[in-house]
């Protein structure tokens, strides 16, 4: 691990408010320049969290690294870090450009110096010309670049962000989604972004941790927590999955199976599972892993189940099946690339068969 | 004409009406009637108990006294005469002085007082509220009087000094002086300014004082960047609520004032009572009110260049 890999360290850091536990010993690292963002539920500890890094509430244990320096004892106006706010928290008695200006008082510069800087945030944030206008003249969208500009005009070794986009309509959200990953590309610094919204996390993040009461359940890249999530709590958050119970079944050294619940005997490589015959398991396959056919495919594995509902939704189709053997349905996601599986032609009660490859199967911890 | 006209419009409308249910459809209509109507028990008050008065004090300024009558032909000597003879200029300027202190002193008091409920009180707010106003639910010339007991010859302070040996006579400044008079104010219309102050620091959003805390200023350039600016309609509001009224109060002058503590007031009183001059004090107090009036617009623009200059 080098150095810039740890830019950011957070050590056996925990968080009391009274008998509240918001932060349960959390250690991991963050690296220059990265796109990291903390997921989780409302109440998982995600905010306080970045509360701390920005130095606005102490850890009750624990200490936290911005470049290999201690922060305990650095007074939230004088860490290398800036945040935008959910609120954006622009001045209202201000205009655009005394509000991108505010934190540049302390470095005594030339008017004119100043005025340029303020004029070349202007342009980043795409709001040239806006700098007389009133925090109340102004729209959501436009409050959010400004607070970004704020903060990054003072070159921050770190950009901590809060739920920047929940205030944004659906729409709008995607494109600032977009600007925020060009923006960070182009000014190279580290971000740190909470959000509860998993698609945003997902399009943006170099790596996320997926918080849950005050704990980090996982910390991985975007791929690697929808491919391999750890646990079953991992696994719900991020998109749909199926999970199934199983046995491990045995023979010797070199064959092992897992046993599942309405998938029947499945063989796996012994690589892959280290447990003992006869040990629980809980396996996942997202709903894009299987596929369908009206008639059972030639080899591999296969179950036959019936269709419950079907949800036309564009580009693939969402079907719920349910399968002998397991009492939730099945969740099994389709494209509709071809007519003959558009989802809404095909009757409540049909005949499919399922299949999927031993490959796309994911082993999560039992929790 | 109309009388034969109405029945025929209401025949060709359909049934007639009650006029009283047209008159509320026109307030469910018009909304600008229905604030009028609201505002209509003020409204006839404002009539009858400001401007008709107001009116009146502007005509008998107007006259002039003559012998123990009153000479009514309009003219404007009294004005004139409050312009020229010296003591009337001296006690306006020692008015606004006195009460231009006394209001400083409130406000730069009261506010971190409000500071505090705002920011450091997270619960029972209004039980601190109520607690700070307490003072103020005993009459106005109750307080007086008991500042009377406290800075007096043999007062509270002088006798408390003396019994402790720190001085060996008692301290004359302190009765019958503009000082007394500037104490006595600043007490008597403290919750006049912890209220309008508390309120604007209230409702400042946190989240904008953490971030200039995170946009690099300490604890004093914050609270002169932000919190100060912001709270800026509460200290305007409480320095009208206190100059103003201070300016013409005659009650506390008369009783801790003495000879050099006497205010504008004093002397309005005076015309209207003993000197029985009621034209003279028609003048002194539209002129009071004009001063006022301009100092307050004064007040105004300056607070807000100011405030342009800090941010």
């Amino acid at each position: 691990m080098t150095p810039s890999d740890r830019f950011i360290s957070i050590r056996s850091v925990s968080k009391r408010f009274g008998a509240f536990t918001a932060i349960e010993d959390i250690s991991m690292d963050i690296g220059q320049g990265e796109f990291f963002s903390l997921l989780g539920a409302s109440g998982c500890g995600k905010t306080t969290l970045l509360r701390m890094l920005a130095g606005f509430e102490a850890p009750s244990k624990g200490e936290i690294f911005i470049d290999d320096q201690p922060m305990s004892d650095v007074p939230p106006h004088h860490r290398p870090v800036n945040m935008v706010f959910q609120s954006y928290a622009i001045f209202p008695h201000l205009n655009v450009r005394d509000n991108i200006a505010y934190g540049l008082r302390k470095q005594k510069l030339a008017s004119t110096r100043r005025a340029e800087m303020v004029e070349e945030m202007l342009d980043l944030i795409k709001l040239p010309g806006y700098g007389n206008r009133k925090a109340n003249e102004l729209s959501g969208g436009q409050r959010q670049r400004i607070a970004l500009a704020r903060a990054l005009i003072l070159r921050p070794k770190v950009l901590l962000l809060d739920e920047p986009l929940g205030a944004l309509d659906k729409q709008l959200r995607e494109q600032m989604q977009l600007e925020l990953r060009a923006l960070q590309r182009q000014v190279g610094i580290t971000f740190v972004f909470v959000t509860h919204d998993q698609e945003e996390a997902l399009t943006l993040s170099d790596r996320i941790a997926v918080m849950s009461g005050g704990k980090v359940l996982q910390v991985d890249t975007p791929a690697g927590l929808y491919e391999t999530p750890r646990t079953r709590a991992v696994a719900s958050f991020i998109g749909t999955m199926n999970f199934f119970r199983g046995t491990v079944r045995r023979n010797g050294s070199v064959m092992a199976a897992i046993e599942a619940e309405g998938l029947g005997t499945i063989p796996m490589a012994t690589a892959q599972l280290t447990k003992p015959d006869g040990a629980p398991v809980q396996i996942a396959l997202r709903p894009e892993k299987f596929s369908l056919s009206p008639k059972r495919p030639e080899g591999g594995l296969a179950v036959e189940g019936r269709l419950r509902t079907a949800a036309y939704m564009g580009e693939r189709s969402q079907y719920y099946l349910s399968i002998p053997g397991k009492a939730e349905p099945v969740a099994v996601s389709a494209p509709n690339s071809h007519r003959l599986m558009g989802g809404h032609d095909l009757p409540e009660g049909q005949a499919l068969w399922l299949s999927w490859s031993p490959e796309s199967i994911v082993m999560l911890d039992i929790d | 004409m109309a009388e034969t006209s109405l029945p025929k419009r209401r025949t060709a409308d359909g049934p007639p009406r009650a006029s009283g249910s047209r008159i509320l459809r026109l307030f469910h209509r018009s909304e600008s009637a229905r604030g009028y109507l609201m505002m209509a028990p003020t409204l006839t008050i404002m009539t009858f108990g400001i401007v008709v008065p107001f009116v009146i004090l502007i005509v008998i300024s107007l006259w002039t006294r003559h012998g123990f009558g009153f000479d009514t032909t309009l003219t404007l000597a009294n004005y004139v005469r409050s312009w020229n003879e010296p003591i009337y200029g001296t006690l306006l300027l020692r008015s606004f002085w006195i009460s231009g202190v006394a209001t400083a002193i409130t406000v730069l008091l009261c506010y971190p007082m409000a500071y505090y409920v705002a920011f450091h009180v997270h619960r029972n707010k209004m039980m601190w509220i109520i607690l700070m106003t307490l003072p103020f639910w005993t009459s106005y010339l109750l307080r007086v009087f008991a500042w009377k007991v406290i800075l007096g010859y043999e007062g509270v302070i002088n006798s408390g000094l003396m019994s402790a040996g720190l001085i060996e006579a008692p301290l004359s400044f302190l009765l019958y002086s503009p000082t007394a008079v500037i104490i006595t104010l600043a007490h008597a219309w403290a919750a006049f300014a912890i209220l309008p102050l508390y309120v604007s620091l209230e409702k400042i959003d946190r989240s904008l004082l953490e971030a200039a805390t995170d946009l690099g200023d300490g604890p004093m350039a914050r609270f002169f960047r932000v919190t100060l600016p912001l709270s800026m309609p509460g200290v305007i509001a409480a320095s009208f609520l206190i100059y103003i009224p201070t300016t013409g109060d005659y009650i506390t002058p008369a009783l801790l004032g003495g000879p050099d503590g006497a205010m504008i007031g004093n002397l309005i009183q005076l015309q209207f009572g003993a000197v029985n001059n009621w034209p003279m004090g028609a003048t002194l107090s539209i002129v009071l009110m004009l001063w006022i009036a301009a100092l307050a617009l004064v007040f105004l623009l300056v607070t807000r260049k100011v405030q342009g200059r800090i941010t």
